[in-house]
C-alpha cells in the first residue's frame, strides 16, 4: 500500500530525514518511535505534503501511484488521512459543515455524487458513537476552545467519517489523561480493518498498552535504525531510547 | 486549462464577472459641471420649476464644500470636469411592457442574473432597472399599484406624485449634509421611489439594479421609500459596472422614512468594478444613506454585502425618533487586491426605549484596506436607550488591513452601549489542515469566509442570500470558468 524508499527531505536547507524506507501493507499497523527531533512529525507532513519540507531525494508510492506528484488535497481524497499533532481552529465553520465539505470534496473526487443531509446525518451518527463524542462538540466552530482531549477525539471522528486507507496518527496520545487516551485508542482500534494501515508516531510506549501494533521502528536522527515487532516497543520503554542510540552514535564517531 | 490555486494568496485572487460593457446607442452630455448641466439634466427630465430651483440650491452649496477626508482611505483627486453627469440608453420612449425593451439591453440583465421576464413574479420579485442615468424598466408595477403601493423609478415619481417627492426629497439627507449629498442632490439623474400606504404589507421584495454602463460616466442615483403607517417592505438593491481602467464616480443618495410601526428591510449586495489586481480602474463609491424612524414602535433594517467598489465610503443609518423604534445595520464587506473600504453606520438614538443593533464582519485580503467606522450617539433624552455592536474582522493573508473606529456619545445615563470587537486570520497552517481534509485551497476560503460572514448573511432575504454567497465565492475564486 505505502512505500517509502529513500527518502531525504530538508525543511530550511537543513536535512531532516536523510534516506527512511519503509513497507506498509493494507491491515498493518506500524509504530514509529523515537526520541524527539528525531524526524517522526516530518516524517508525517512530509507524506501528507506539506510544503515547507523539500523532498530532495527518494520516492513514494502510495496505492501505486506516486505520492510525491499529488497535491495535498489530492493524497487525501486518495485515502491519505493524517491526525495532526496540534489540530488547527477555524473560528465560524462547524465541525460539521467541515467535515460535510471534506467528504463531499472526496466523493466529488472519486465520481460520486454528494451525500445528502439524511444520508450524511446518518453516517455521524454512527460515528459519533464510535469515537463517543457528543453532538454538541460537532456543532461548534472546529476544535476552537476545544480541550486537548476534545481535539484528538474529533481527529478520529473525522479519520472515522473520512474512510481513509491509511491513516497516520501523529502523537494522537500526546496531551492526553489516561481516560481520554483510552477512548481515542480505542477508537482507533474500532477502525482497524483487513484493508485500512495505521501508521501510529508516538514518542511513548503507553500508547501502544491500548494499540497493539504489527511492527515497530525505532527513528533516529533522520533515519530507522532499528525495526521490530511489538516486544520492540517494550524493550524500549524498559531500557531507554540509549541502548540504541547509544551504539549508534558510537559506531557513527568511529 | 483552470490553474488551481494552492496558496492563500493565489485562492483570493479576484476575477471579475461583469465586466462587460453592452453596446447601446446612448444619449450622453457634455464631459462636465456647471449650472448649465443641470439646467440640461433638468430640462431632459421634463421637471418642475422646484426641482431645477433646488438642485441649483444644492450644486451652489456644493460650490464652498470641500471634500471630506476624515475617511481612512486614499485616492487621487477627483476632476469633477471630467466626469459625464448624463447618459441615458436611447431611445427613451415609455415602454408599455419588456417585450418593447431593447434586445441587446434584456441580453445585458440576463447576462447579469437579473431575468425581468414575468416569471420573476413566481419568486415574489418586483425590479426596476437603472442603467447609467436613468430607469429602464419596473416591472409589477400594475399589481402593485392595486394594493396602493408605488414603485417607480423617482423620475415618474416626479411626474406623477409631485407632492410625494416634494414632501420627503432631502428631509432625512439634506442637500447641505455632505460634499457628495450636496453633488447628488445637484445632479441627480434617477433612482427608485417606493411608497408604502398606510396598514399594507408589500407581498413582494422590491429590487432595483443599477449598472454604470458608459464610459467616464458618473452614476448618481436617488432612492426614496415611504413606508407609512403600520407598513412593510423589504426591498434590495444590486449594483455592478463594465471593466474600465479609468476610476468611474458613483455617488448615491437613500432616504428612508418609516413611520409608526412601519418597517422597512433595506438590503444591498453591491458588486461594482473593483478594479484589477493591480489596483487599476475601478468604481469609487461615496454614499450616503440614512433612515428615520419618525414614528414609535418603526423598525429600519440595512443589510449590505460589499464586494466591489475601488474604493467604499458609506454609512447607512438610522434616526430613531419614535419611541420604543429600532435600528439595525449587518454588513459585510470583502475587500481585496488594492480595494479600501471605508463603511460602517451611525445610530442616533433620540426616542425613549429606543434600541440599536450593529452586526459588522470585515474581510480583507491581498493588499486591501478595510475599516468599520460606526457613531453611537444617544440623546438626552434618549432614556433606556440600547445599543450592542459587534465588529468582526477577518485577514486573508498579511499584506491586507483592518480597522475599527468606533465612536459613542452617550448622554442619557440610563442608555446602555456595549461594543465587541474581534479580529481572526485565516493562516497557511488552516489551509494545510484544510488540504489534508481534501478541500482545496479556494473551497477552504469560501467555507471559512461563509462561515465568518453567516450572521449577516442570514438577514438577507432568501433568494439573494444564495446570490450574495455565490458572490462572496466568486469575488474570492482564483480563476473564473
Amino acid at each position: 500500500m505505502l512505500s517509502v524508499k529513500n527518502i531525504h527531505a530538508n525543511i530550511d536547507g537543513r536535512e531532516i530525514l536523510k534516506g527512511i524506507n519503509l513497507d506498509i501493507k493494507p491491515g498493518e499497523v506500524h509504530a514509529i518511535m523515537g526520541p524527539n527531533g528525531s524526524g517522526k512529525s516530518t516524517l508525517a507532513s512530509v507524506l501528507a505534503g506539506r510544503e515547507e519540507y523539500e523532498v530532495t531525494e527518494g520516492a513514494v508510492s502510495f496505492l501505486g501511484k506516486d505520492l510525491l506528484e499529488l497535491s495535498t488535497e489530492d493524497r487525501a481524497r486518495e485515502g491519505l488521512f493524517l491526525a495532526f499533532q496540534y489540530p488547527v481552529e477555524i473560528p465560524g465553520v462547524s465541525t460539521t459543515n467541515f467535515i460535510k465539505a471534506a467528504v463531499n470534496e472526496k466523493r466529488k473526487y472519486l465520481g460520486q455524487e454528494p451525500l445528502d443531509a439524511v444520508a450524511f446525518l446518518k453516517m455521524m451518527k454512527e460515528k459519533m458513537a464510535l469515537v463517543e463524542i457528543d453532538q454538541r462538540l460537532l456543532s461548534r466552530s472546529i476544535n476552537e476552545g476545544f480541550s486537548g482531549g476534545e481535539k484528538k477525539r474529533n481527529e478520529v471522528f473525522q479519520m472515522a467519517m473520512l474512510e481513509p486507507k491509511l491513516a497516520i496518527m501523529d502523537e494522537t496520545d500526546s496531551g492526553l489523561d489516561i481516560d481520554a487516551l483510552r477512548i481515542v485508542a480505542n477508537g482507533i482500534n474500532k477502525l482497524r480493518s483487513p484493508d485500512r494501515a495505521i501508521l501510529l508516531i508516538t514518542h511513548y510506549q503507553r500508547l501502544l498498552d491500548y494499540i497493539h501494533p504489527d511492527f515497530v521502528h525505532v527513528l533516529y536522527n533522520g533515519r530507522i535504525v532499528k525495526s521490530g515487532k511489538k516486544e520492540l516497543a517494550l524493550e524500549l520503554e524498559e531500557k531507554g531510547y540509549d541502548f540504541i542510540t547509544d551504539d549508534i552514535d558510537l559506531t557513527a564517531n568511529q | 486549462m483552470k490553474e488551481k490555486p494552492d496558496t492563500l494568496e493565489q485562492a483570493v485572487l479576484t476575477e471579475y464577472k461583469y465586466g462587460f460593457v453592452t453596446d447601446i446607442d446612448t444619449d450622453v452630455i457634455a464631459k462636465g459641471l456647471n449650472e448649465n448641466t443641470i439646467r440640461l439634466i433638468s430640462s431632459k427630465k421634463n421637471e418642475p420649476e422646484w426641482l431645477l430651483d433646488w438642485r441649483l440650491k444644492a450644486y451652489n452649496h456644493w460650490l464652498k464644500l470641500e471634500e471630506p477626508k476624515w475617511a481612512n482611505i486614499k485616492y487621487p483627486i477627483i476632476n469633477y470636469q471630467d466626469i459625464i453627469y448624463y447618459a441615458a440608453p436611447k431611445p427613451k420612449k415609455q415602454l408599455n411592457s419588456l417585450d418593447e425593451a431593447d434586445p441587446e439591453l434584456l441580453a445585458t440583465f440576463e447576462k447579469l442574473g437579473i431575468s425581468l421576464n414575468e416569471q420573476k413574479r413566481l419568486t415574489g420579485v418586483a425590479v426596476d432597472v437603472v442603467m447609467d442615468s436613468v430607469s429602464i424598466a419596473t416591472s409589477f408595477k400594475e399589481q402593485l399599484s392595486e394594493i396602493g403601493v408605488i414603485f417607480c423609478s423617482i423620475s415618474e415619481a416626479v411626474q406623477l406624485h409631485p407632492e410625494l417627492v416634494k414632501q420627503y426629497l432631502g428631509s432625512i439627507v439634506p442637500m447641505t449634509d455632505n460634499y457628495f449629498a450636496a453633488l447628488n442632490s445637484a445632479v441627480f439623474t434617477d433612482g427608485s421611489f417606493c411608497y408604502i400606504p398606510k396598514g399594507v404589507r408589500c407581498p413582494m421584495e422590491l429590487s432595483t439594479y443599477f449598472r454604470i454602463n458608459t464610459e467616464n460616466a458618473g452614476q448618481f442615483e436617488r432612492t426614496l421609500i415611504i413606508a407609512e403607517d403600520e407598513s412593510y417592505v423589504s426591498y434590495l438593491e444590486g449594483c455592478t459596472a463594465p471593466m474600465r481602467d479609468e476610476n468611474q464616480l458613483h455617488a448615491a443618495v437613500v432616504e428612508l422614512v418609516a413611520h409608526t410601526k412601519a418597517e422597512i428591510k433595506y438590503s444591498t449586495v453591491q458588486n461594482w468594478y473593483p478594479g484589477d489586481k493591480n489596483g487599476m480602474g475601478g468604481i469609487y463609491n461615496f454614499v450616503t444613506k440614512r433612515g428615520i424612524c419618525k414614528g414609535d414602535h418603526s423598525k429600519i433594517s440595512w443589510t449590505q454585502v460589499e464586494t466591489g467598489s475601488a474604493i467604499t465610503w458609506k454609512y447607512p443609518s438610522v434616526i430613531l425618533k419614535g419611541d420604543y423604534s429600532i435600528g439595525e445595520f449587518y454588513s459585510v464587506a470583502f475587500t481585496n487586491n488594492h480595494q479600501q473600504a471605508d463603511t460602517g453606520t451611525k445610530m442616533t438614538h433620540l426616542g425613549k426605549n429606543t434600541r440599536s443593533r450593529i452586526v459588522s464582519k470585515g474581510i480583507s485580503a491581498g493588499h486591501s484596506q478595510n475599516s468599520y467606522r460606526g457613531l453611537v450617539r444617544a440623546s438626552k433624552q434618549a432614556t433606556n436607550a440600547r445599543n450592542y455592536s459587534q465588529c468582526d474582522s477577518l485577514l486573508l493573508g498579511d499584506k491586507c488591513g483592518a480597522h475599527t473606529f468606533p465612536y459613542i456619545e452617550v448622554k442619557n445615563k440610563t442608555a446602555i452601549v456595549e461594543h465587541e470587537a474581534t479580529t481572526s486570520k485565516i493562516g497557511e497552517d488552516q489551509l494545510f489542515y484544510c488540504k489534508q481534509r481534501g478541500i482545496d485551497a479556494e473551497t477552504a476560503v469560501a467555507l471559512i469566509v461563509n462561515g465568518f460572514a453567516k450572521e449577516v448573511m442570514n438577514q438577507l432575504p432568501m433568494e439573494f442570500a444564495v446570490e450574495a454567497q455565490k458572490l462572496l465565492a466568486i469575488s474570492m475564486e482564483g480563476s473564473v470558468g
